[in-house]
């Protein structure tokens, strides 16, 4: 996209019915704290009432927004059926299909896959979802790993402009936006304070907790990076 | 006959300590030989000869190297006496004596003579073979010297190699007394050598090269010269390239022996670091030394301990330099680019003008006995123009020499040869080519 | 770093280094999977250019390129370019022709890669090259020795063995250094280059016990026999009297110091046969991360855009 500031010549030029120009960097803060942890809950339930028992879960989150959501995930799906679904972290960058020949190859995140998917109600976890490619990786890489049963997908948000044929099973919430814009999801990490000994957490878990979550809608006219 | 009338340069010349400044000097040749030389800023009469101008040009004896491989005969893919001698004059050198590692070796009369035959048909630069001082350069039965220097061999030398065993080199040094000539040697220890590309050092220790000591070159230095003191032969050590040998050359000629020696551009200008990119054109035997050794090379030819510059042109095809650094033949082209490298002497003040000249040529003329080197009226017409501070793209392939060994290729330099006059006749001119044969 | 040579450790940052050990540590994990392969490189060519035999190196490449999905092609080429009267231009541009996205390249002689390089546009990783660099190898034993000491700065670690004639001593005293450890040389006075201390930064030894004094890894170098035996050194047993290690001079380094070889072991010469397998030694972890920091290279570099 072009990246010309907005001039006294433009705005002459401009349609009477278009929006004005946004000036640069505005941000929004689209969901704060509290509503992404409500969204959160409401997840967990939706996929408690409609999984068909929940023993055969196995969380999997692709790096990094979908990291602290799934562990929140995990943690609500704990109190809520007495037993912590796996978690596992899968990183998609090696099974994206935009690695480019210019300039350098994006660096690559963890990868931490504590059991088999073999037969397991797979839920794939991200923090946006957008064209739905980053999706297809998850489930390019899935299959390397074995044979799930199911292959569920959940997003925080929706954001639309989906270019595959991608459904969010369970969503956060859907937000319009424009290509040009940014969403971004902030997560603070914190080091765990202490931990509950529940059988079945992964070694990661117990490392750290989640604290403050804010998800922002960022327009300044400049493209986007990265595929969402 | 030809008459050549050159006037308004600065005219250089060593054997008269002349030096004479733009527009106070004139020079003309006839018949081969320098007729007039004024200094005192009278014309010279015109009369029907040929005016060269030298605005902005040293006027000086043609240069004379004594060290080159012309390849010819029997390696003319990658030189022959025509190229040699055209990149010769280029460079501004009316004589080159050519070294006698050819195929087959000029270790016979016929050979040299075969060597002047084909130079005078096909050079433009006056050749000067030098015969080899054992057969076959293989270091074990020497050479008939009188009668290869009844042929035309000015001097002799194994270059290319190295007479190992000191009892044949005693004896090479003395028999060479009864032919009256110099032995020039390729002063370099083949055992401790070894294997070595690379000055052995912090280069050859980054690169993983195998290292050539400087101990190799000094240690046989120290041999000839004392087997020179002890036969009381005339010996001169070809392109010395360490501090080591410096000192020890010095020491003799204080102590009065006929020891001689020559250094070459790129010994004088470049260091091992050069070699730090692999790139075979700067693997040379000897090879290039450290900072210190060019140093006290430099210190050496200002003060007279080491007595020419001499370029060892060495030219070899593109496709045998284009292998492993470890498998290319050692060596680079020398004659075109001599005075523009050397002339950072001037420019550092290393040596003045005529210093520079002196090495270049007078004192090679004195050391093979040969005429030149002087523009004293009957002397030899051997004269070049050089124009010191003409910038200048150096293109190998767009050169005189065949090959384009040259770690100077595509570089720019400064210091340009325009003119060459071989015996009275005008051979080169930058702007109109070669203009014999 | 698409496209970008990997000739020497002497050419890299040491954010590149950190880049390049961060990338293998999320490679180690495919090693792991069931389906040790992901698509990245798939339709990508990787020639594997080999003018010195070598079984292991190449091998590791070749893995590491089919677990990306590359299609790996070897071509092993005996005897020098002057034996077979083909210049090294003549092969480069040979092999440019072929449009590869890597290659590979090892030779016997010093500065091959870098030749080839100036003429091939896809990026040119040097297998080894004569005595002078083996980047790979270096690459992997750091990461090995990150992966068991958690960390490089500070470390002390020493090379044991032919320093003047290994390429593998010299990429990994440039790139521990790099990193920040201190490291150290030994051997005979005869293995040790010229000028060692100044030229490569390091503390030269001919005394085994001094030079792991206190070390945190002692790293042994695979002695050529054929070469060095009568030259270098009078005989292997007083070779291995000398600057072997096993268990016994190994007390001199630090308690929990971890013994490393490049491989493969003369047992009985650089390590004793307890040693080639024990504890301390991490010589399998070495080869395991060959693969991986293989992997990583390959993934960074391989390309034929940004030249």
């Amino acid at each position: 996209m072009p990246t010309t500031p907005p001039s006294a010549s433009l705005q002459e030029d401009r349609h009477p019915a278009e929006p004005a120009v946004m000036p640069m960097h505005e941000e929004r803060v689209v969901l704060d704290n509290e509503s992404i942890r409500r969204a959160l809950k409401r997840i967990s339930h939706e996929i408690v009432e409609s999984a068909d028992g929940t023993e055969r879960l196995y969380l999997v989150a692709i790096p990094n927004g979908g990291v602290p959501l799934a562990r929140l995930l995990a943690d609500n799906l704990e109190s809520l059926t007495g037993s912590r679904p796996p978690l596992g972290i899968l990183d998609t960058t090696l099974y994206r299909d935009d690695l480019s020949t210019r300039g350098s190859r994006p660096l690559l995140r963890r990868t931490e896959m504590p059991s088999s998917v073999d037969d397991r109600v797979v839920v794939l976890v991200e923090d946006v979802v957008s064209t739905g490619r980053t999706i297809r990786a998850g489930m390019d890489a899935l299959m390397d790993f074995g044979r799930p049963s199911h292959v569920r997908v959940v997003a925080l948000v929706d954001r639309g402009h989906r270019e595959l044929p991608i459904k969010i099973d369970y969503v956060g919430k859907n937000i319009p936006t424009q290509p040009t814009d940014r969403v971004v999801f902030h997560a603070e990490q914190l080091p765990a304070s202490n931990s509950t000994g529940s059988a079945g957490r992964d070694a990661r878990d117990e490392e750290i907790t989640v604290g403050e979550l804010e998800l922002v809608v960022r327009s300044d006219g400049e493209s986007l990076e990265g595929p969402e | 006959m030809s008459k050549i009338l050159i006037r308004n340069g600065r005219f250089l010349d060593p054997s008269t300590d002349t030096d004479i400044p733009s527009g106070a000097g004139e020079l003309l040749i006839e018949d081969g030989r320098v007729a007039a030389f004024e200094t005192g800023g009278n014309p010279i009469p015109e009369e029907g000869a040929e005016i060269l101008d030298a605005e902005g040009a040293w006027v000086v004896p043609g240069l004379i190297d004594v060290h080159a491989h012309l390849r010819e005969p029997g390696q003319e893919y990658k030189e022959d006496l025509a190229s040699g001698g055209t990149a010769a004059v280029a460079g501004g050198f009316t004589q080159v004596a050519c070294m006698a590692n050819t195929a087959p070796v000029n270790d016979d009369p016929s050979v040299t003579k075969y060597i002047l035959d084909r130079a005078e048909k096909e050079s433009p630069a006056k050749i000067r073979p030098i015969a080899a001082a054992t057969q076959g350069l293989l270091g074990e039965v020497m050479t008939e010297m009188v009668a290869l220097k009844e042929a035309g061999a000015i001097a002799f030398s194994d270059d290319g190699a190295t007479i190992s065993d000191a009892a044949v080199m005693r004896r090479v040094l003395e028999y060479s007394r009864i032919a009256d000539a110099i032995v020039i040697v390729h002063a370099e220890d083949c055992a401790l050598r070894g294997a070595g590309v690379v000055n052995e050092g912090a280069v050859s220790t980054k690169l993983g090269l195998p290292g050539n000591p400087a101990a190799a070159e000094e240690i046989m230095v120290a041999r000839d010269i004392r087997l020179a003191a002890l036969t009381g032969a005339k010996l001169h050590v070809a392109h010395v390239s360490t501090a080591g040998a410096v000192h020890m050359i010095r020491k003799a000629r204080e102590a009065g022996l006929f020891v001689t020696a020559e250094v070459t551009p790129h010994h004088l200008t470049l260091i091992d670091e050069a070699t730090m990119g692999f790139d075979t054109s700067t693997r040379v035997a000897p090879p290039l030394r450290s900072q210190t050794d060019v140093d006290a090379l430099r210190r050496a030819l200002a003060d007279g301990t080491i007595d020419v510059i001499a370029t060892d042109h060495a030219p070899h095809a593109c496709y045998e330099k284009e292998v492993e650094f470890t498998e290319a033949p050692p060596g680079m082209l020398g004659l075109e680019t001599a005075v523009a490298v050397c002339l950072e002497l001037v420019r550092d003040g290393t040596l003045t003008p005529i210093e520079f000249i002196r090495r270049l040529s007078t004192n090679a003329a004195g050391l093979l006995s040969l005429e030149g080197g002087s523009l004293k009226v009957g002397s030899v017409a051997d004269v070049a123009l050089i124009q010191p501070n003409q910038e200048w793209n150096y293109d190998p392939a767009r050169g005189f020499s065949k090959s384009r060994n040259s770690p100077w290729a595509g570089q720019s330099l400064t210091g340009r040869v325009t003119a060459t006059i071989v015996d009275g006749r005008l051979v080169y001119h930058h702007e109109r080519g070669v203009l014999i044969r | 770093m698409i496209g970008r040579d990997i000739l020497g450790i002497a050419d890299l940052s040491r954010e590149d280094i950190e880049t390049i050990l961060e990338t293998a540590e999320r490679m180690q994990e495919i090693g792991t999977r069931e389906v040790k392969k992901v698509p990245t490189l798939r339709g990508r060519t990787v020639i594997n250019l080999f003018f010195e035999p070598s079984t292991r190196t190449q091998t590791s490449f070749e893995i590491a390129g089919k677990r990306l999905a590359a299609d790996v092609v070897n071509f092993s080429v005996s005897g020098s370019s002057v034996s077979k009267r083909e210049t090294l231009l003549d092969t480069a541009k040979t092999l440019d022709a072929m449009d590869p996205d890597a290659v590979v390249v090892r030779h016997k002689v010093a500065g091959v890669p870098h030749r080839l390089a100036e003429v091939l546009k896809a990026p040119v990783i040097n297998a080894g090259d004569g005595a002078h660099e083996h980047p790979s190898q270096a690459l992997l034993d750091m990461l090995t020795v990150r992966e068991q000491k958690g960390r490089i700065e500070g470390l002390t670690i020493t090379i044991i063995g032919d320093i003047a004639h290994s390429r593998v001593a010299r990429s990994n005293i440039y790139g521990f250094k790099k990193l920040g450890a201190e490291v150290r040389v030994a051997g005979p006075p005869t293995m040790l280059p010229a000028d060692v201390e100044k030229s490569l930064g390091v503390k030269a030894y001919t005394n085994l016990a001094e030079a792991i004094e206190g070390a945190d890894v002692v790293m042994a170098l695979r002695i050529q026999m054929e070469r060095l035996e009568g030259a270098c050194f009078p005989s292997v047993r007083e070779y291995a009297a000398t600057f072997g290690l096993d268990r016994a001079k190994l007390r001199y380094a630090k308690e929990d110091a971890i013994v490393m070889h490049p491989g493969p072991v003369n047992r009985g010469v650089e390590l004793s046969h307890e040693l080639a397998d024990d504890g301390p030694s991490v010589i399998l972890d070495q080869v395991r991360n060959g693969v991986a920091l293989r992997m990583a290279l390959l993934y960074l570099v391989a390309g034929r855009g940004g030249h």
